[in-house]
């Protein structure tokens, strides 16, 4: 018999691989079943269906700008927080959760009233012709709102940990200002700013709670996929909705890959030998 | 000259330092996240009072949302020490042992963080349910599953599943297994290593993953929706209650009902600030920053 | 206790980390396991403790098969490298932790903190009983490691690189320190190093160490002065290496001819330290006589002596003089070789 220096990896191994497989891996797979049953021919009609493909087109591009927005004040968030000191600094650095801690549906009726026709930022946003309620721009602010977090939260630390010296390098060799932080800082938090962003855009793919009271949801303009997968269920349509899952599934396992490889890859110069 | 402005500075010489440059950003950064994160806070608030106080009084008093509230009460109760339990089975297995296959049971864990939670829900009625796995034989049996408790927290586990490991797996790992070898050494069986050694060296990080575990399973709407069933006064969860008050345009109703989640919310992130003040959390993001080495991360000053 | 490895052999995945080492630590020894980082030492140390299991041989502890002993009933003391002291105890209660376990013989509070006390003493940090790791130094780090690992009253005491981490004035403190502790207690002691200074300051026999074999052991004295391999001859300190070639038991440097006893013919290196050079001015007034034709290329002068660089046939070498002796750059004159060690090339 093995011996084992340390104890517990019977109990312990055997709880995590039955908890696993039961509660994530069983499931998962009863989709991936449940999708495949209904063969390639029947498969491919349902998911390459217009109004699936329409939903694809919706949530990806939404999410896509949801991102980018998210780059550029998540970045800004970042950087004041940890570079300046000011009243309100750990306040602020606190509400950052908010998105993370309130429940989706209350996030998506609260954004659905303010940007109501008549609700605080609607009527300032209505007279300029800007509709965001029951809109595409709707679901891009629902998903900008839930995913906030993910960049902040992974760019924070790295810059709290950068190197003075460095920068203090690049400004002793001449560089302006501007040019330490795209040349110096930027590379530096590449890797950081790279994982914030698909795990960003992964949970803007993949959100509904918040994004179903604003969205309107008319189909082919402001139906997200997961609420099509809602509404095949509610027509009983099962294996349209294990299809069309699926797709959301395998996004789900592509972007899991991705930013595996991106962060090995962006961290590559600091791997050993 | 930049240079001159930088001379009359104390500490070190950093970029984005001018007064310009720190005011703008500060002053953008708070306008923003007062429209973004303060305001949807404050229209809660507003509209759950919007009809006076009676109507935030009564909709808490009803019967729907106090059966809503006590179903929440009962999934957390039941989904959050399951997964705690998971979360420490899962990162003591993984980082005091070597086993082939760990990368991908660490993989496995992380999946119901990347899924969306509607494929989750869709994922348990195919197991569950009339048209899933063991739909005929649950029905057979006369067991329920689907459109009840055991979904409802079944869904919830699943959507939570990773996040007590997720906190403890890095921290152990940085941590390594020298104390536990110590411990061992000294004589220590293995419940007096984990309960002695172990756990008084975690408990922070453990809190911080239980504390974030529950206030997603407090909140989760998507996958609970699907397998709830939505039956009014009996499988409705708060979040699904506050849908189905609010599809029927009883929006202050909806409101004070989103209060009591709000309240939950924010009591989250005041304790989890004030654990990160304690080092909760930071092992994790500290995997992220290329110059923090896991040494000074396992660092713990009691 | 006397402890036995017979033939003992460990692999991690595909890497071959101890070869069929056999090794004998009498009673009341103080051991050092040396050799470079990757020689296997550590893992062999582990493995007596029980961290880690032999994939084949067998390890005894007096009469006793100890091979499959787990670490909790090994009844070792085992002081970690960076300590591994309990981050959420104090001093104390890190030094009680073993009186306290179930496996121990049942004490009472008053005698466990007598015992507490009284190892705090041995280890002069009594008063530091009330503080936390992170609140003390890294030399009384290392103290407090040690008493814990007393405090079980181990059969065997083992140490993992126990003056790593610390600074060169704290390491010779506790050195000698350790040293004393060991002729006061008499425990069996093996320790793991990768400083030959420390091995041989420390320990009665030393045990080298390459690749996973012991390639040789033996007294501090035994192995400085009859380093037995090219390998030794280098790890243990300064090492210069010339090439020359053996032939009917002689070789001949320069219009040196240094003794070669029992070595085939053919090319060899011939190891010499500094101190086993000298240095013999052209215009100093004595005889140079025989030697190793060379010129001096840099001085470095030293608070106890100076040291020349020197250049002999392409080949540079170091050695000290005395302080008064006047030399410098670009003098030339000859070496003579006091001592050297010659291994087939």
């Amino acid at each position: 018999m093995r011996q084992r220096v340390l104890p517990g990896l019977p109990l312990s191994l055997g709880l995590t691989l039955l908890y696993a497989a039961l509660i994530i891996a069983l499931p998962i797979l009863a989709l991936v079943f449940k999708a495949a049953s209904l063969g390639p021919a029947a498969y491919w009609q349902i998911v390459s269906s217009e109004r699936a493909l329409a939903s694809y087109r919706v949530t990806v591009a939404c999410a896509l700008a949801a991102t980018a927005f998210n780059l550029v004040f998540g970045l800004a968030l970042a950087w004041v927080l940890v570079r300046y000191r000011f009243p309100g600094r750990r306040l602020l650095d606190a509400v950052v959760d908010l998105p993370f801690a309130l429940p989706t549906a209350v996030a998506g009726i609260a954004l659905t009233t303010l940007f109501a026709p008549g609700g605080w930022f609607g009527h300032v946003l209505d007279p300029l012709g800007i509709r965001v309620a029951y809109t595409p721009l709707g679901i891009i602010i629902a998903m900008a709102f839930t995913s906030l977090p993910f960049i902040v939260r992974t760019v924070q630390p790295v810059l709290e940990e950068l190197d003075p010296a460095l920068e203090e390098a690049g400004l002793s060799l001449g560089a302006s200002d501007r040019e330490v932080f795209t040349r110096v800082v930027l590379p530096l938090l590449a890797p950081a700013v790279l994982a914030g962003l698909s795990l960003s855009f992964a949970r803007s793919l993949g959100e509904f709670g918040a994004i179903i009271f604003i969205a309107g949801n008319q189909p082919m303009s402001t139906e997200i996929t997961a609420l099509l997968v809602f509404i095949r269920l509610e027509e009983y349509e099962y294996q349209a909705a294990a299809a069309i899952a699926s797709v959301l599934l395998i996004t789900a396992f592509v972007m899991l890959a991705v930013t595996n490889l991106i962060q090995r890859r962006a961290l590559r110069y600091l791997q050993k030998d | 000259m930049a240079s001159s402005t930088r001379s009359r500075r104390m500490g070190p010489v950093r970029v984005g330092e001018s007064p310009a440059v720190r005011r703008t950003l500060i002053g953008l950064v708070l306008a923003l996240s007062a429209l973004v994160i303060v305001a949807p806070l404050a229209v809660i608030a507003v509209e759950a009072f919007s009809k006076g106080f009676g109507v935030f009084a009564a909709t808490i008093a009803h019967p729907d949302t106090r059966s809503a509230v006590v179903m929440t009460l009962v999934t957390a109760l039941i989904a959050v020490p399951v997964n705690t339990l998971f979360g420490i089975a899962a990162a003591w297995s993984i980082t005091k042992f070597d086993f082939p296959g760990r990368g991908l049971l660490l993989i496995l864990i992380e999946i119901p963080f990347s899924v969306s939670p509607i494929v989750a829900g869709v994922a348990y009625l195919f197991v569950y349910g009339m048209q899933g796995l063991f739909g005929a034989f649950l029905q057979d049996a006369d067991i329920k599953i689907l459109f009840a408790l055991p979904g409802i927290v079944l869904a919830s586990m699943f959507v939570t599943a990773p996040f007590v490991a997720r906190e403890l797996i890095p921290l152990m790992q940085a941590q390594g297994r020298d104390l536990e070898e110590a411990a061992a050494s000294l004589g220590a069986s293995g419940w007096q290593t984990f309960f002695s050694v172990t756990l008084p060296n975690i408990k922070w990080a453990l809190l911080y993953g239980v504390i974030l575990c529950n206030a997603r399973v407090m909140g989760e709407f998507g996958a609970v929706s699907i397998v709830s069933g939505n039956i009014r006064g009996q499988t409705n969860t708060l979040p699904l209650h506050i849908e189905l008050l609010y599809h029927d345009y009883q929006t202050a109703g909806a409101f004070s009902a989103a209060l009591i989640l709000t309240v939950i919310a924010v009591f989250t992130i005041i304790a989890k600030a004030l654990l990160e003040r304690r080092g909760a959390g930071r092992v994790r993001a500290a995997t992220l920053a290329p110059t923090a080495g896991p040494a000074e991360a396992a660092k713990e000053t009691p | 206790m006397k402890i036995n490895l017979d033939h003992v052999v460990k692999t991690f995945n595909t890497f071959r980390a101890v070869h069929d080492v056999s090794l004998s630590v009498e009673s009341g020894e103080l051991v050092a396991l040396l050799g470079p980082s990757g020689s296997g030492k550590t893992t062999l140390l582990r493995m007596v403790a029980g961290l880690e299991f032999p994939d084949a041989g067998q390890i005894r502890f007096g009469e006793q098969d100890a091979t499959q002993i787990p670490v909790r009933e090994r009844g070792v003391g085992f002081v970690f490298q960076h300590y591994a002291l309990f981050p959420h105890l104090s001093v104390a209660d890190n030094i009680a932790f073993g009186m306290r376990t179930a496996r121990a013989a049942r004490r009472s509070k008053a005698e466990i903190d007598a015992r507490v006390e009284e190892l705090l003493r041995l280890v002069q940090l009594s008063s530091l009983g009330n503080r936390f790791p992170a609140q003390i130094s890294g030399g009384q780090r290392q103290r407090v490691a040690l008493a814990r690992a007393l405090a079980v009253d181990p059969k065997v005491l083992l140490l993992d690189e126990p003056f790593g981490a610390l600074d060169a004035n704290v390491r010779r403190d506790l050195r000698r320190w350790l040293r004393e502790i060991h002729a006061e207690l008499g425990i069996t002691t093996l320790f793991v190093t990768h400083d030959q200074e420390e091995a041989l300051d420390l320990a009665d026999r030393v045990v080298i160490l390459q690749q996973g074999r012991i390639v040789q052991q033996g007294t501090p004295r035994a192995v400085t002065r009859q380093p037995n391999s090219a390998f030794v001859m280098r790890f243990l300190g300064d090492t210069h290496q010339l090439s020359a070639t053996a032939k009917g038991g002689q070789v001949t440097l320069g219009d040196l001819s240094l003794d070669a006893t029992g070595l085939a013919d053919g090319p060899v290196d011939v190891f010499v330290r500094p101190a086993d050079l000298e240095w013999a001015g052209q215009g100093s007034g004595d005889q140079p006589g025989p030697g190793l034709p060379a010129t001096v290329t840099r001085v470095i002068d030293r608070p106890g002596a100076r040291r020349l660089a020197v250049s002999f046939e392409g080949h540079g070498l170091e050695l000290d003089v005395a302080p008064e002796v006047e030399v410098a750059a670009g003098d030339r004159g000859r070496l003579r070789i006091l001592r050297s060690r010659i291994f087939p090339a």
